[in-house]
């Protein structure tokens, strides 16, 4: 295999690696009963042993995370809105604010895992992508392939740190870190199919209740990346919350780049022995001019 | 309570999820208030008129709850003619003494009757009901007739009779308009009346309504008067006994419910008894005669004492000696938290213990608090970290200002690391009365020990050093039962063997299982006659965790509730007079005719053969006074209090009264505060009051701040500011305030602000956010200031003490500061350092022309 075959999975379920009976674990983060606790940030943190990373006041409501980054694995966005004022013209009446607890999207095409040249990036058993730090050596390739801009790199030790999804508490049984402290499951994990199914009802079930903002963001498993394994339902557009609003795997189009490039290269060395070609031509016939 | 309650919000999400409404009322919009279906924010200090609001409208839309309010409270009982309402009297009751500053309560008496309150201040009648109860004590009979002496009080069922509860009530509410509302509390009468609506379509036979409460409602001079305020309201609206229903005390940390059931209070003994106060010549008899019932469960008073001095004393306390009754402490006064401050800047107090609290940062006036520290000879400080409390004698902000010198300070403080709640056995009660042991998973680190192990030890060693002493003063010390088997290498005292003391013992030693068994003559023990039960059989109740899942929808095998396993206390109220639930989908006990007893889902709150049409002798006393439809078994009368005719304090009727340091008059009355609130303790050059309403300076200290916690940090920060994992969430201290006000006063986003009073004058962060929205009061426009207090000088995350603002003035009834609403200037930039910051608020409390008198007014 070359860099030039990258092997898309190509089950929806992402599952290509494992054949096997264990079905894709993922997030349904249904940020419409988030409170912004952030237990799910300080949750990740104890549990992974992820390093505080600044004491920095943001001024970006009661976000001081800022984003998900080597040393934040779950991040809580704060989003301060004014809304149409409601009909009994309370002082306060026409706020809104949005939290949502933003994670490693999972993807079941990921970037990520694509271009990591040292086969540190892998896809576990429950379809979770992993960095294994023992063999990451920091080139970093990975953190531009990131469609979401998750992924990233430690300034201390060069090398990428995102979710695992708590690879370690799933192996024994356990659900990651998050889902466990969040009060209010606004963090869900399970299996993917049922969260999915779960997710839809919900959001018919807000749309019935009159919240026609409501949507799920991540879930389409014929999306730009396959759908993620870390989805969300979320109440508003998803750049209002950080998120790209159409993602799409940065090496969907490698194959076709490495074949318009070949095509090129053979174009190119066409070129080039053609002008050899009519060089020697040439001479052969300037040859004889000079003669 | 999102922001505060996260673990116990999940229970308002599902409530939310199987379709409950939720209404957040506060001055911000939270974190709950995001999840809220309804957000009602109004002016921090004016609760009170919201909460006549609704009980004025509950009376003349007439959806009180007709058949529980008749039966189960006291709105058909006449209250004494001598009794005048605020509205007669501009703001006072009948019975102010202007002099001392007190209520007499005698004219808010039932007419007919003498009552006793089930909690509060008992001792108001001391000297009338005791006089007869120490002469017949003397003849050696158990109880007197003095203050027990409760005739049968004059009712009108009809609720029609002039003087009758609900005719005061209404009278007295009738000017709690959505007028009023509007103009005290800010709230546009569209939403005040969408509050209504949704408040009593949702209460009655097939619905109930909860409200929930924290420090927002009990940090005022009229603290417990905004709780009355909802009580009233729940009652008339028939929520009160009732699955959904109830009013639910969220407090600041755990297990404030189980330190207030076997109390760290200085007025209380465990399970409610009142603490004794100094009356000569005062023996156990003439105590239960006058702070005892005659009616309703409080009758059993002494066999609760009786046991109580047994837990504690042992073989020492005998009938002869009158169970060592004398050795308990006497109460002189107030000794709160603020007095033994005043008392230690007077040099009264020498010492101080300190368990996993920071005053210097978290009590009111933190400057004095620190003040008075430095005056102790000992200190001792056990937390977690080295807190502003242990540290102050060397890098307060009185070390900076120059009042304070190191090396005049002559406390000598001695810092104990403690164990946290991980580390050691123990139960916690929450707001529900639910006890839920947890067991230690490791051991202390290094020199970390649990309260339980400082206390026991420090007593062990305490008597071992008196051993022999022929001293009467020490016998109470060494009499007492200071006998708890100790486990482990660091000799942990069992916390197991301590909660089998409180929950008693019979003559054999054999654990009690319900409060009923308890004697008054000496032959059973009780460490705390609620929580008899826990140790049921012998075994830890507290520490059951069955599923939820695997029980039925009570849960009663979770945990352990008091009193008896009881889930919903009053439960009695939740069946109509005949004992039928008022409707199915809210069913939970019932009276079972054919079996003759209460029967249904929860442990009945009445006794169990006790028909519905039971009426009692004119001899019964105790339980056996209290009819079949008296569902309030410890009241005297049975019934719910709409009106108090004794127990509190500063009125039998919640009436509003601005706050200590208000920039607005009093809407409601000519009375600007209430007039017995605890300031003149207080009158100190560093707690200066403010001028309030329309008096000359008040325009110097224009708008309202409210203080509050966040998410992310606990309290004054001692178990979140040293965590980076915390501190890096809130990193520092912020100010919240509207767009209009930073453009008023030229206030930056992320900017420095100073906040002045005329205590002291603190710097924050500013977060300019319309969640903190300006309100139109009085027909002025009225901004608010929000001010987390977590922070200090000490810790991983830094910054000013939001408390060191505020003034020590005090809630008569349970002298509690008056630290949610208070007046404030803001103005942009960083405060001075040095000497220059106390003379920033000197400038203040000139140009407000404030003196020693200001504000101490009636």
């Amino acid at each position: 295999m070359t860099a030039i075959d990258v092997p898309l999975t190509t089950r929806p379920d992402g599952m290509d690696s494992y054949p096997g009976t264990q079905p894709r674990m993922g997030f349904f983060t249904d940020t419409s009963v988030c409170i912004g606790c952030k237990a799910c940030e300080v949750a990740c943190k104890e549990w992974n042993h992820v390093p505080e990373d600044g004491l920095v006041l943001t001024g970006m409501s009661y976000d001081n995370t800022a984003g998900l980054s080597a040393d934040t694995w779950r991040h809580v966005a704060f989003i301060e809105q004014r809304t149409a004022a409601p009909d009994d013209g309370a002082p306060g009446g026409g706020l809104r604010w949005l939290m949502s607890s933003d994670v490693c999207k999972h993807c079941t095409h990921a970037a990520c895992l694509d271009v990591c040249p040292t086969g540190a990036l892998m896809r576990t058993e429950f379809g979770t992508v992993v960095v294994q730090s023992d063999i990451c050596n920091g080139c970093g390739y990975c953190i531009p392939a990131c469609p979401y801009g998750v992924i990233d790199q430690r300034k201390e030790d060069g090398r990428a740190w995102k979710c695992t999804l708590c690879y370690d508490r799933l192996g024994a049984g356990m659900e990651p870190a998050c889902a466990k402290a969040c009060p209010t499951e606004s963090i869900q994990f399970g299996p993917l199919d049922e969260l999915r199914e779960r997710a839809q009802a919900r959001v018919s079930e807000l749309h019935a209740a009159g919240e026609d903002s409501a949507r799920l963001y991540g879930n389409d498993p014929a999306d730009g990346v396959g759908g993620d394994g870390a989805f969300f339902l979320l109440l508003d557009e998803p750049e209002v919350y950080g998120l790209p609003p159409d993602p799409v795997v940065t090496t969907r189009d490698l194959p076709s780049m490495w074949r318009h490039a070949g095509a090129a290269a053979v174009t190119l060395a066409a070129a080039a022995a053609a002008s050899f070609a009519v060089e020697a031509l040439a001479g052969r016939l300037g040859g004889g001019g000079r003669r | 309570m999102a922001e505060c309650h996260p673990v116990g919000f999940q229970w308002v999400m599902e409530a939310k999820a199987r379709g409950a409404t939720v209404i957040h009322i506060d001055p911000r919009f939270t974190r709950t208030s995001a999840v809220a279906d309804l957000h009602v924010p109004l002016r921090a200090g004016s609760d009170i008129v919201f909460l006549g609001g609704l009980i004025n409208y509950v009376l003349t839309s007439g959806k009180f709850f007709r058949d529980y309010v008749v039966n189960y409270t006291n709105a058909a009982t006449i209250i004494t003619e001598d009794f005048a309402d605020t509205e007669d009297l501009d703001g006072l009751f009948s019975g102010f003494d202007p002099e001392r500053r007190t209520y007499d309560i005698r004219t808010w008496e039932y007419e007919g009757a003498e009552v006793q309150a089930a909690s509060g201040e008992r001792d108001q009648e001391f000297e009338d009901r005791a006089r007869s109860g120490v002469r017949e004590a003397a003849r050696g009979e158990a109880h007197g007739s003095g203050g027990a002496h409760v005739g049968r009080p004059n009712v009108d069922l009809s609720l029609e009779h002039p003087r009758c509860v609900f005719q005061i009530l209404a009278r007295h509410y009738a000017r709690y308009t959505p007028e009023a509302v509007e103009q005290a509390c800010g709230v546009p009468q569209e939403a005040f009346r969408r509050v209504c609506e949704l408040v009593t379509r949702n209460s009655g036979r097939d619905r109930t309504t909860a409200w929930v409460y924290s420090v927002g409602w009990t940090q005022h001079t009229v603290g417990v008067q905004y709780v009355r305020g909802a009580s009233i309201l729940q009652a008339l609206l028939g929520n009160i006994g009732r699955p959904g229903g109830g009013i639910m005390a969220l407090r600041g940390h755990a297990s404030i419910q189980g330190s207030t059931d076997i109390p760290t209070l200085f007025d209380l003994l465990p399970g409610y008894i009142p603490m004794p106060h100094a009356h000569s010549n005062e023996n156990l008899d003439a105590f239960v005669a006058a702070e005892g019932t005659d009616r309703g469960f409080w009758a059993n008073m002494r066999a609760y004492t009786v046991s109580l001095l047994k837990a504690w004393w042992g073989d020492a306390a005998t009938e002869a000696n009158d169970y060592c009754f004398d050795y308990l402490p006497r109460l002189t006064g107030s000794h709160s938290t603020y007095e033994t401050v005043m008392a230690q800047l007077a040099g009264d107090c020498a010492g101080y213990f300190i368990y996993g609290e920071n005053p210097a940062v978290g009590s009111a006036n933190g400057k004095l608090q620190r003040l008075g520290l430095a005056k102790l000879d000992w200190l001792v400080v056990r937390d977690f970290s080295l807190i502003e409390t242990a540290t102050f004698w060397k890098d307060g902000p009185e070390i900076d200002s120059g009042e304070l010198r190191t090396r005049d300070i002559g406390t000598e403080v001695f810092f104990l690391p403690a164990a946290a709640h991980t580390e050691k056995n123990g139960s916690f009660t929450n707001t529900q009365r639910l006890l839920q042991w947890h067991h230690a998973a490791v051991e202390p680190a290094g020199d970390a020990r649990s309260d339980l192990w400082f206390t026991y030890h420090l007593g062990r060693l305490i008597r071992s050093k008196l051993r022999g002493s022929a001293d009467e003063m020490d016998r109470p010390v060494l009499d007492l039962t200071w006998d708890y088997p100790v486990e482990g290498a660091i000799a942990e005292p069992s916390a197991e063997a301590v909660l089998a003391e409180v929950n008693g013992r019979d003559a054999d030693g054999t654990p009690l299982t319900a409060y009923l068994q308890l004697k008054d003559d000496g032959s059973t023990t009780c460490g705390c006659w609620i929580y008899c039960g826990v140790y049921a059989d012998g075994a830890n109740q507290a520490a059951r965790r069955k599923p939820g899942r695997e029980q039925h929808w009570i849960a009663p095998e979770w945990g352990w509730a008091w009193p008896a396993n009881r889930r919903i206390i009053y439960n009695r109220a939740s069946a109509d007079p005949d004992g039928k639930p008022w409707s199915e989908r809210k069913a939970l006990i019932w009276w079972d005719a054919e079996q003759g007893k209460w029967t249904g889902h929860d442990v009945p709150d009445f006794t169990p053969d006790k028909a519905p049409d039971y009426q009692p002798p004119a001899d019964a006393r105790g339980d056996a006074a209290l009819s079949g439809r008296d569902p309030f078994i410890m009241q005297s009368d049975g019934k719910a209090w709409l009106f108090a005719p004794a127990g509190l304090l500063d009125g039998p009727l919640p009436a509003h009264y601005e706050p200590q340091d208000s920039p607005l008059p009093n809407l409601l009355y000519r009375q600007q505060r209430n007039p017995v609130r605890q300031v003149l303790a207080f009158v100190h050059p560093d707690n200066r009051l403010q001028p309030s309403g329309g008096a000359p300076g008040a325009a110097v200290f224009p708008y309202v701040a409210t203080t509050y916690r966040l998410t992310e940090h606990h309290t004054a920060g001692g178990m979140s500011r040293w965590l980076p994992y915390l501190s890096e969430l809130q990193p520092e201290l912020f100010c919240e305030v509207s767009p209009e006000l930073a453009a008023e006063r030229g206030l930056t986003h992320l900017g420095w602000a100073t906040i002045v009073t005329a205590r002291n004058a603190v710097e924050a962060r500013v977060l300019v956010t319309e969640r903190i929205p300006p309100l139109t009061v009085q027909g002025r426009r009225l901004h608010q200031v929000g001010l987390p207090y977590h922070w200090g000088w000490s810790g991983y995350s830094t910054g000013d003490s939001v408390n060191d603002l505020i003034e020590i003035s005090l809630d008569p009834n349970v002298h509690i500061q008056e630290t949610k609403a208070f007046a404030c200037d803001i103005r942009p930039g960083r405060r001075p350092i040095g000497a220059a910051r106390p003379a920033l608020v000197r400038d203040y409390q000139r140009r407000a022309g404030i003196t020693e008198r200001t504000g101490t007014e009636p």
